[in-house]
């Protein structure tokens, strides 16, 4: 482990056990956490730091809810040990508005109306955060391909992909056809 | 999730020593998309998780004097396909590293970490396997090599023994007039498992005639195949479509399939007919 502080406790049930203080930097912040090494990325912010914007879905990797960035990189919190992220930026959905400003990507998803429960906007806003971060003009194919890993049970996808066409600055002309897909 | 102790070395020694030193069950860790889950729901049990993404030979990705691709085994699927060398010489690895979960899992899961989980129905392996792959395993005593293809002994099961785990996969440089394509298919546009997958691998002379063909099948078996009767059917000869609806035949006549949730046995030995002889289209334009 990279730090030295170890604090030892004892649960009902259970054997002593050490948890260990680790330093996480989240959307630019310093958060010294008392962690257990099997606990998930997720957790830890959720249940530990309360930011309570990543969501647990699926738990396994399937439907994106708890898509945070690292180093700039969509992954999924909840396959990631918390301890895992020590040394790197994690990004939040509560990071991405800046100064009381939200993201422009959020402003669209409020134009557009591009939710309905708003459970899986804070995976889909990082994802796509994370697309255009790497790449400013995706195409519509390339969005769709980059939101592949976020689910999505109310709205349908059209008009969270065109919230990310417009934030993009490019015209929104639905032609894409998935099998035509090559 | 039960309790484990976790350690991240930052070198092979350290890893290996840590390895003697433990009793008990060691899992090495890469992306986590396969352990964590695995983990959480008891169906693998860990007294001390390794991440092994600290140590430089893991984390690397080079290519010799000889244009041997050395891809280390924490090496994310993303970083792979983004390789243009990659894209362009050993082109169905970075196929199949581009068609695995989403990019939050590309961004975190390796061709490595695929290999190691031993599906039947990875992606990567058939196209590591008609790149002729070699792993490369650390334990105390050591580095050993082993061919990929003697690498999977049944579903999830593989050679890796206590004590051991993956640090790259070392693959040859293709030959000139080489043409490497994976294909799967899935019912879903993304984000599925393999019904069953295809890999092909033809190398040509200037003539035409086809030098070397390998392929590969995924999901249609206990472990990734080759398919070694359909290659004979193509080496030696100038490729025609002919012969490749042959070696489609031929390949669907070496998988030994089973009936499940994705599909029935006759469907997928269908389904490696078609992909096989895709795959190999695929490389006759590549090669044009």
């Amino acid at each position: 482990m990279s730090s030295d502080l170890k604090i030892t406790y004892s649960r009902k049930g259970m054997s002593s056990v050490t948890k260990d203080q680790i330093e996480l930097n989240i959307n630019g912040e310093s958060y010294e956490v008392l962690v257990q090494p099997w606990w998930t990325l997720l957790e830890v912010l959720r249940d530990e730091i309360h930011l309570t914007g990543t969501k647990e879905g699926c738990s396994n990797g399937n439907c994106g809810a708890c898509s945070v960035l690292l180093d700039g990189k969509a992954i999924d919190a909840c396959l990631t040990l918390a301890v895992e992220a020590v040394g790197h930026k994690v990004t939040t959905v509560e990071g991405l508005a800046k100064n009381g400003k939200l993201d422009p990507l959020q402003e669209k998803f409020v134009e557009w109306g591009a939710l309905q429960c708003g459970f899986c906007t804070p995976g889909f806003l990082i994802s796509a955060r994370g697309l255009l971060d790497q790449n400013p003009k995706p195409t519509e194919k390339e969005i769709r391909l980059a939101l592949a890993g976020n689910l999505c049970r109310c709205t349908g996808y059209d008009k969270i992909v065109k919230a990310v066409l417009d934030t993009s600055g490019q015209p929104i002309e639905s032609t894409y056809n998935p099998s035509q897909n090559d | 999730m039960n309790s484990f102790t976790y350690e991240s070395p930052k070198s092979l020694q350290e890893a290996t020593s840590l390895l003697s030193q433990q009793s008990g069950v060691i899992r090495p860790l890469v992306g986590g998309s396969d352990l964590i889950d695995q983990l959480r729901t008891n169906r693998k049990q860990a007294d001390l998780v390794m991440d092994i993404k600290s140590i430089p030979e893991t984390t690397s990705m080079e290519f010799d004097a000889n244009g041997a691709l050395h891809l280390g085994s924490a090496v994310s699927c993303a970083d792979t396909y983004a390789n243009p060398t990659v894209r362009s010489q050993f082109t169905a690895i970075a196929e199949s590293c581009e068609l695995i979960g989403s990019i939050q899992i590309q961004n975190r899961a390796s061709a490595g970490g695929n290999v190691c989980n031993s599906s039947p129905s990875a992606d990567t392996i058939p196209a590591l396997l008609v790149h002729d792959a070699i792993a490369v395993i650390a334990s105390a005593k050591g580095l050993r090599e082993i061919a990929l293809n003697e690498f999977f002994t049944g579903p999830g099961k593989n050679v890796l023994e206590t004590g051991e785990f993956l640090v790259k996969l070392v693959i040859p440089n293709p030959s000139a007039n080489s043409a490497s394509h994976y294909l799967r298919f899935i019912p879903r546009e993304e984000m599925d498992i393999a019904v069953a997958g295809a890999a092909s691998f033809v190398t040509v002379d200037s003539s035409g005639t086809c030098l070397q063909a390998r392929i590969a099948l995924a999901a249609v078996a206990p472990t990734p195949i080759r398919a070694y009767e359909a290659e004979k059917v193509l080496t030696g000869k100038i490729i025609t479509e002919d012969l490749i609806d042959e070696a489609g035949v031929t390949a669907a006549a070496s998988a030994k399939p089973i009936s499940d949730v994705r599909g029935s046995a006759d469907y997928r030995k269908q389904l490696v007919k078609v992909l096989t002889k895709r795959t190999l289209q695929k490389c006759l334009r590549t090669l044009k």
